[in-house]
C-alpha cells in the first residue's frame, strides 16, 4: 500500500476519491442536520449532475483529444430515456430507488448507443469532423424530442412523432388511466421527483472509478497514445478506431446517466434546456479546470455552477459579473506573476514555478 | 504545469466567493412584522420584459397597500430565473432563505410547473401572474393563477372570431417548440373545428427559426388566409407583421395574451400593429380610475406604459392582500399557516382587479373571468 501511494498519479487518484467522499459526507451530515440553506440543499443534486457532465466530457476532450460539442445532446437521450423509464415503471416498481437506479441505467444505455451511432462513422475520420457531427447532433436531439409525444397506459407504451405539429396527447388514443410522460414542446411534466443527493454521489464516486482506472489502464494508454500521435499509436499495432469509439461511447454513457439523474430531479423538462449554450457551459467547465484534469473538472463544475446563484447579490449585472469572473480566472492561470504568489503561499510548488518562471 | 492551473482556479473561484460571501446579509429592506413576498421571473435574457413588468406591478401595489399603513405592510423580493425551470427553483429556494412566506410568481409557464411541485411539497402559498399552462395548477391545491389558462385562451379566441368574423379564412402560424404557444394553438383548432371554421393553412417555427417567416406567410397567402392567428409573443410577431407588410400581405391579424407588449418594444415601428387584434384582459386605456391610477404611477416610475404582465402581477399583490386581510394573518404566522388560511380564503372570495372584475378561483387554481378583445389603433387599445 505505501509503496502503491508513492506513484504520483495513483496519489493523485486518491485524493481526488478521498476530496469527493469527504465533500459529500460534509454535505450530507450539515444536510441531514438540516443546517444548510433552501439554495445550497436545492443545487446538491444538479451540481453532481455537471460534476458528472464536466468528467465525461473531459473523457472525450481531454483524454481522447476529440472535441465534443454536443454533449448536452446525449444529457438529453438520458434524461428523457430516464423519465420514460421512471414514469412508465411506477406501477409495477413502487420502490422509488429502484426506479431511480433503472432510469439511471436506461439512460446511460439510451446515451451509449446514441455515441456509438454517432461515433461509428465519424471516429474513423481523422480532423475535427467530431466537432461537427456533434454540434448538429445536439441540435437534431432538441428538434426530435420537441416532436416526441409518449404517454403510458395499461396497455404499454404509447410513442407518437408529431412532425407536423398538429399532433398532441389526445391523438395517442390512450385509455382513462393513461398518463402523458412527454407532451412534445412543453417536454416532460409531471415527473417524480426521485433524484437524491447519496445518489448523485454515487453517480460521481462510479464516474471517476470509470474514467480514472480507464486511463491508468493499458486501454487508457493507448487512448492517451491516440491523442498524442495517431500515427505513432497506429505504427505499433493500435487500434485506432476501436479505442476512439471505446473513449466516446463510454463518456457519452456517463451523460446519460448524468441527464437521467437531472431529469428526475425536477418536475419538469423541457428539450430546450439541453441547447447548444449547455454544451459550451460543460466545455467551459473541462477547459477552466484543466484538459485531461478530472479533479480540476470537478472543482470547477461545482465552483462554476455555484457562481452564478451566488451572484444573486448584483441582481440584474450577475452574468456580467460572472463573464468577468471567467475572463478574470482565465487571466490569472495564465499570469506568470500570479504563479510566482502562489508559489510563495504554497511552498511545495514552488520548485515548478521556478524552473517555469 | 496544467495541475498549477487547476489550482489557481480554484483559488482565484474561492476568492470570489469569499468576496461575495462578504457582501450577503446586507439584503432586504425588510420592516419588522411585514409579510415576505416573493417574486420570481425573468428579470434578465430574453423575456426580461415579462419580468420586469410582473416586478414592477408588484412594486406598485406594495408600495401602495404599505402607504395605506394598515395592519398588513408587506416586504417584496424579486430573484431571477432567465425563464429556465431549474434555475426558477433556485430562485425559489433563494427567497425561502430570505424568509418569504408568499410566493407571487414565477412569471413564465415552465418555471411555474417545476416551482409549483416544490411549493406544493412545501406547503407555500404560490399565486402565479402570468403562468398560463394547465399544468401549473393541476393536482395542486396551494397553487392559483391570475392570468387565463392556454386552453381558456385558444377556446375564447376561437369563440370570439367565430362570433365577430365567422366567414374568415384563418391561417395560424405558431411557435411548436414552446408549450404556451403549442397549447393555445391546440384547443384553437379543437375549438374552431366545433365552430365550423376554416383554417387554410398553419405554419410552425422554433426559437432557432424565428427570423424568418416568409415561408409560413407565403403559405398563408396562398391559400388566401384573411385572417392571421398568432398565439405567439410579441418579438416573433413584431417579426411577422414586418415581413407581411414588406410582402403586401395584410390580413387581420389576431393575437393572443403574449402579443401584449408589443407596443413598447424599442425600436418597433408601432404603425404596423395598427389593426391588430388581440385577446387581453387588461387595457392601458381602460377608462377607469384604477387601471388610470396604475398606469400613471407606472409611467412615472418606470417611464413606459405597463403590459398585462404588470397589471397581473399588480392584481395578484392585491388578492394575496385581500386574503391575508380577510383571513387574520399575521406577519409572524408561518408559511405553512399562511398557506393554509390563504387558500381557504381564495376559493372563497371574490375580487375586481385590473385584469377583471369578479375574479374567482375554484379549487383547481383556475381563475374565471371574461376576456376582453382589443384593437391597436393610433398606438394604444380600443375596444373594438
Amino acid at each position: 500500500m505505501k509503496n502503491l501511494l508513492k506513484k504520483k498519479t495513483t496519489r493523485t487518484d486518491f485524493l481526488t476519491y478521498l476530496g469527493v467522499i469527504v465533500a459529500f459526507v460534509i454535505m450530507f451530515a450539515l444536510q441531514q442536520a438540516d443546517m444548510l440553506k433552501n439554495s445550497t440543499q436545492g443545487m446538491l443534486v444538479p451540481v453532481c449532475c455537471f460534476v458528472v457532465m464536466a468528467v465525461s466530457l473531459n473523457l472525450t476532450v481531454g483524454i481522447l483529444g476529440e472535441l465534443s460539442l454536443g454533449h448536452a445532446g446525449f444529457m438529453s437521450v438520458g434524461a428523457f430515456s430516464g423519465i420514460i423509464a421512471a414514469m412508465s415503471l411506477e406501477q409495477s416498481i413502487p420502490s422509488d430507488l429502484a426506479r431511480l437506479i433503472i432510469a439511471i441505467v436506461v439512460g446511460a444505455i439510451c446515451a451509449a448507443i446514441a455515441g456509438f451511432i454517432v461515433g461509428v462513422p465519424v471516429l474513423r475520420l481523422q480532423g475535427d469532423y467530431l466537432a461537427i457531427v456533434t454540434l448538429a447532433f445536439g441540435e437534431i436531439i432538441k428538434e426530435l424530442i420537441n416532436c416526441l409525444i409518449v404517454g403510458y397506459d395499461e396497455n404499454g407504451l404509447h410513442v407518437m412523432f408529431n412532425l407536423s405539429g398538429k399532433l398532441s396527447v389526445e391523438n395517442l388514443n390512450m385509455t382513462e388511466n393513461g398518463v402523458a410522460i412527454i407532451k412534445g414542446a412543453q417536454g416532460a411534466v409531471g415527473v417524480d421527483k426521485l433524484a437524491t443527493f447519496p445518489m448523485g454521489f454515487v453517480l460521481v464516486m462510479l464516474c471517476l472509478v470509470i474514467v480514472l482506472n480507464l486511463v491508468r489502464s493499458r486501454t487508457g494508454r493507448a487512448i492517451l497514445s491516440i491523442r498524442d500521435n495517431r500515427i505513432a499509436a497506429e505504427s505499433v499495432g493500435i487500434n485506432v478506431t476501436k479505442y476512439r469509439l471505446m473513449a466516446f461511447v463510454i463518456s457519452a454513457a456517463m451523460a446519460g446517466s448524468a441527464g437521467a439523474l437531472f431529469g428526475l430531479n425536477y418536475s419538469t423538462l423541457s428539450s430546450t434546456r439541453f441547447d447548444f449554450n449547455t454544451s459550451i457551459l460543460v466545455l467551459v467547465y473541462v477547459v477552466l479546470g484543466g484538459l485531461g484534469n478530472i479533479w480540476g473538472s470537478i472543482i470547477a463544475a461545482v465552483v462554476l455552477y455555484v457562481l452564478p446563484e451566488a451572484l444573486r447579490e448584483f441582481n440584474d449585472y450577475r452574468m456580467l459579473v460572472y463573464a468577468i469572473v471567467l475572463i478574470l480566472v482565465m487571466l490569472a492561470t495564465n499570469n506568470d506573476q500570479f504563479k510566482a504568489m502562489l508559489g510563495r503561499i504554497l511552498p511545495k510548488r514552488r520548485k515548478g514555478a521556478a524552473a517555469n518562471g | 504545469m496544467k495541475k498549477r492551473n487547476v489550482c489557481a482556479v480554484a483559488m482565484a473561484g474561492a476568492m470570489c466567493l469569499s468576496l461575495l460571501a462578504g457582501c450577503g446579509g446586507e439584503s432586504g429592506d425588510t420592516a419588522d412584522n411585514a409579510f415576505k413576498i416573493g417574486v420570481i421571473g425573468p428579470l434578465t435574457g430574453d423575456n426580461a420584459i415579462y419580468g420586469n413588468a410582473v416586478k414592477y406591478g408588484a412594486q406598485i401595489a406594495v408600495d401602495e397597500i404599505n402607504a395605506l399603513g394598515g395592519d398588513i405592510q408587506l416586504a417584496l423580493k424579486s430573484e431571477d430565473d432567465v425563464a429556465a425551470a431549474d434555475t426558477s427553483v433556485n430562485a425559489y429556494n433563494t427567497l425561502k432563505d430570505w424568509g418569504m412566506q408568499v410566493l407571487v410568481g414565477p412569471t413564465t409557464s415552465g418555471s411555474s410547473i417545476a416551482v409549483a411541485s416544490e411549493a406544493n411539497a412545501d406547503r407555500m402559498f404560490m399565486l402565479t401572474p402570468s403562468g398560463s399552462s394547465a399544468d401549473i395548477t393541476e393536482g395542486k391545491d396551494n397553487v392559483f393563477q391570475v392570468c387565463f389558462t392556454d386552453p381558456n385562451q385558444g377556446t375564447a379566441a376561437a369563440d370570439y372570431i367565430s362570433e365577430n368574423m365567422p366567414d374568415s379564412k384563418i391561417a395560424i402560424i405558431y411557435q411548436n417548440d414552446i408549450d404556451y404557444s403549442q397549447g393555445i394553438r391546440n384547443t384553437f383548432a379543437a375549438e374552431a373545428k366545433e365552430k365550423g371554421l376554416e383554417i387554410v393553412s398553419e405554419g410552425t417555427f422554433t426559437a432557432d427559426t424565428a427570423t424568418d417567416f416568409s415561408v409560413q406567410l407565403t403559405a398563408a397567402q396562398a391559400a388566401g388566409a384573411d385572417l392571421l392567428f398568432l398565439p405567439i409573443y410579441y418579438q416573433e410577431a413584431s417579426v411577422i407583421l414586418n415581413q407581411a407588410k414588406t410582402m403586401g400581405f395584410a390580413p387581420t391579424v389576431f393575437g393572443v395574451d403574449g402579443m401584449d407588449g408589443i407596443l413598447t418594444l424599442p425600436g418597433f415601428d408601432t404603425s404596423l400593429a395598427e389593426g391588430v387584434m388581440l385577446l387581453t384582459p387588461f387595457s392601458a386605456d381602460a377608462e377607469d380610475e384604477k387601471t388610470q391610477n396604475f398606469v400613471s404611477e407606472y409611467k412615472e416610475r418606470y417611464g413606459e406604459v405597463p403590459n398585462q404582465f404588470a397589471a397581473d402581477a399588480y392584481d395578484a399583490v392585491y388578492i394575496v392582500y385581500e386574503g391575508l386581510k380577510a383571513a387574520g394573518c399575521t406577519a409572524d404566522m408561518s408559511y405553512e399557516d399562511i398557506c393554509e388560511a390563504l387558500v381557504g380564503q381564495i376559493t372563497t372570495m371574490t375580487f375586481d382587479g385590473l385584469t377583471g372584475a369578479d375574479m374567482t378561483w375554484t379549487a383547481t387554481g383556475e381563475v374565471s373571468k371574461a376576456p376582453m378583445a382589443v384593437v391597436i389603433e393610433n398606438g394604444t387599445y380600443v375596444l373594438p
